[in-house]
């Protein structure tokens, strides 16, 4: 019962972050879902380490791995999007499209 | 020679490639091309009358093609008839090659109207050449072709396109009978071989009933092409072709392939008496009827086709009566005496630019050439003894007398009557009384080029007679029917009785256009309802507008509308289908990485639902 209530905040999260990502056009707000995505995720993986069938160590290590992959994957993408600012003076994802012209 | 005879047709077929390729380089050279081509086409064809002169009938076949057990030959045969023809066409196309040279001078499309007059008389040449139905029904369509080429030689003109439309139609019309009649022959004989399909004929592998409706279906064709009643209505209007065509096409010998395809398939008629029945009456009715509308039409060519007509029906009424010979000998010298006439019609047109009777007259002073020549024509078309046409119309009168259709003759000497009373209508109106057209003083006489044709057109016009005479013996008759010809001796009174009518229509023409004792219009006073009639061509244009042509556009238009709603409608639903799903399919590749993921996630989704509630299974 415990698992379950966790697995539903994880799947809420996701499901809100999926919906961010897929419609928000402020690409700062995008990557801020990408992040809430990540961390439904690492909830996942902690219930599971510490409520699933083989309760572990492994699930925490993963989470951390993943919190510290967020944060690099974070600062490649603000970074990327800083350099797309100072372009193009704008951060809507639609307006991201010189290759398409 | 004879073995050699293919060669006639080839020089105009030579002429009409030369000219359609080099034709707007040459520009006036082109003329001498044509007439070149044609005198050597005369010379081969005078040859191969030579030849045959002195032999007997020549055949050459090859094989074609073969389909199954069926050989299909092409070749081409010379025997009396055929050697005869050819020199009459190429004689009378020479004659008009050159006069067209000044007839025509001065027309941008001079060489391609040389080059037309060159497939025309390729395909003429090749017509009577043809020993077998099959290649007779190609040259015969490409007769067609000429004619229809030739009579909208003045496209801009929208009288000219409809009447070229309505002469290929209506000839067609007649060429469905034609098909279907070879195409039975074929059927029964295996055969298209005119030798063949007489054996057939002869030894009854050809039942009777098939001979009559075999007979009456080629018939049709001919009626078509000789502008026979009913099919004729296209005749006058072909006039709106240029006059040296109307004289060879439309007078001297397309129009008289009819007769030369019944008279080829004379054993065939023969066999059946339903079916001379039917061509004797046909022609009879045809000689009496186009006269009456001749009596009052006002447009010189069209008086002249009227008349073409009506000798036409004279041909058909000498074959249906049995008399081979009489067909061929007027069809001879019509040619010589009809395209005498239209040349001078021509002739006539081009010095005062109208076509109008009422606005010539008194052209006599002032074309010394043409004039005469008008008038030996009009003489020998009206059967005044000595010139040409009394003699071959006498032999007509002969035949329907002695085939004992006695209506038939007495219609035939009525046609006589006013063929003699509106030539000379005619020839009054034009030549004699005082100049009623505007452009008096510019009318003149035509150049020698065609002066010259015109005179050896008018020596012909009362030689020609003399090759069939009741005095000089019959040499025409027996040539062509390889000496078994005898002449059964006519009641002389019948000879008589024709002077007699065609004197009477002269004094009569004479007596209203001429002296004008009786007012012209005495007759059309007295029946106003009649001359009405005739000047309308017995409604017969009228009926076929508001009976075939009426069902025929209302048909098409309906189809018409099927074709644009409903045929259209599904290639269009289809379309629209394909191209809205297409564009549908467009939006969503917009180049955004958003649209992709949703579209995913979507697809994704319903997998899930899918999964879900089959719980696997279907995988």
């Amino acid at each position: 019962m415990t698992l379950s209530a966790y697995l539903a905040l994880a799947l809420i999260l996701f499901c809100i972050g999926l919906y961010g990502a897929l419609t928000k056009r402020n690409t700062v707000i995008v990557l801020i879902c990408i992040e809430l995505m990540l961390n439904a995720v690492n909830i996942n993986f902690v219930a599971f380490a510490k409520y699933g069938a083989h309760p572990g160590v492994h699930g925490h290590v993963f989470a951390l791995f993943a919190i510290a992959v967020a944060a690099a994957e974070a600062a490649v993408g603000l970074a990327a999007l800083i350099a797309f600012y100072r372009n193009r003076k704008t951060v809507q994802v639609d307006e991201a499209n010189s290759l398409k012209h | 020679m004879m073995n050699l005879a293919w060669v006639v047709p080839l020089f105009p077929l030579c002429s009409f490639a030369l000219l359609l390729l080099f034709g707007r380089k040459w520009k006036k050279a082109s003329a001498y091309v044509g007439i070149a081509a044609t005198l050597l086409s005369l010379l081969a064809a005078l040859g191969v009358l030579a030849g045959r002169l002195g032999g007997t009938t020549y055949e050459a076949n090859w094989t074609w093609m073969e389909i199954g057990d069926v050989t299909l030959t092409a070749g081409f045969s010379v025997t009396a008839l055929n050697a005869w023809m050819l020199v009459v066409v190429a004689l009378v196309s020479w004659l008009v090659h050159i006069y067209s040279q000044g007839y025509m001078a001065g027309d941008e499309r001079f060489s391609t109207f040389y080059a037309y007059l060159g497939l025309f008389t390729f395909a003429m040449l090749g017509l009577v050449l043809s020993p077998n139905l099959l290649q007779a029904y190609i040259f015969w369509e490409l007769v067609g072709l000429g004619s229809f080429l030739l009579i909208g030689f003045y496209f801009y003109k929208e009288e000219a396109k409809a009447a070229a439309k309505k002469a290929f139609i209506m000839t067609r019309i007649g060429d469905v009978g034609f098909f279907i009649g070879m195409l039975l022959l074929f059927w029964q004989t295996k055969s298209f071989d005119y030798d063949d399909i007489f054996r057939a004929v002869g030894d009854g592998t050809l039942s009777p009933g098939m001979t009559t409706l075999t007979a009456i279906l080629i018939f049709i064709g001919a009626i078509g092409k000789s502008g026979q009643f009913p099919l004729h209505t296209w005749l006058p209007d072909a006039m709106e072709g240029p006059t040296p065509v109307s004289a060879l096409i439309h007078a001297a010998t397309m129009v008289a392939a009819g007769v030369y395809l019944v008279a080829a398939l004379f054993p065939l008629y023969e066999a059946s008496e339903a079916a001379m029945m039917t061509v004797a009456v046909i022609g009879g009715v045809t000689a009496i009827f186009a006269a009456t509308i001749g009596l009052v039409q006002t447009d010189i060519k069209r008086v002249l086709a009227y008349s073409t007509i009506s000798q036409l029906g004279y041909m058909m009424l000498a074959l249906g009566s049995g008399s081979y010979v009489a067909a061929i000998f007027h069809l001879t010298t019509h040619a010589f005496f009809k395209a005498l006439l239209f040349l001078a019609a021509g002739s006539v047109i081009h010095a005062v630019h109208t076509q109008n009777i009422e606005e010539m007259g008194g052209l006599w002073r002032r074309m010394p050439w043409t004039a005469p020549l008008f008038l030996v024509g009009a003489l020998s078309i009206s059967g005044v003894p000595l010139f040409a046409g009394f003699f071959s119309k006498d032999e007509i009168l002969a035949a329907a007398w002695a085939n004992g259709s006695v209506e038939l003759f007495w219609l035939a000497v009525a046609a006589a009557l006013l063929t003699s009373f509106y030539m000379f209508r005619l020839f009054f109106l034009v030549f004699v009384g005082e100049a009623r057209h505007r452009h008096d003083g510019d009318a003149h006489e035509a150049p020698m080029s065609m002066v010259g044709p015109m005179v050896v057109l008018g020596i012909l016009s009362v030689a020609a007679g003399y090759i069939q005479t009741p005095w000089f013996g019959s040499f025409l008759g027996e040539w062509l029917t390889d000496g078994t010809y005898h002449h059964e001796a006519a009641p002389g009174w019948i000879a008589v009785v024709a002077t007699i009518v065609s004197l009477a229509g002269i004094l009569l023409a004479w007596l209203m256009y001429g002296k004008r004792a009786v007012p012209r219009d005495w007759l059309s006073a007295r029946a106003p309802h009649g001359y009405e009639l005739l000047r309308r061509h017995y409604y017969i244009d009228d009926l076929y507008r508001w009976t075939v042509v009426a069902l025929v556009s209302f048909i098409s238009r309906l189809l018409a509308y099927v074709d644009r709603y409903l045929v259209e409608g599904l290639v269009r639903l289809v379309t629209g289908t394909i191209s809205a799903a297409a564009s549908a399919g467009s939006r969503g590749q917009n180049g955004q990485a958003q649209t992709y993921g949703a579209v995913t996630v979507a697809g994704l989704a319903i997998l899930v639902v899918i999964f879900a509630l089959t719980g696997g299974n279907w995988l």
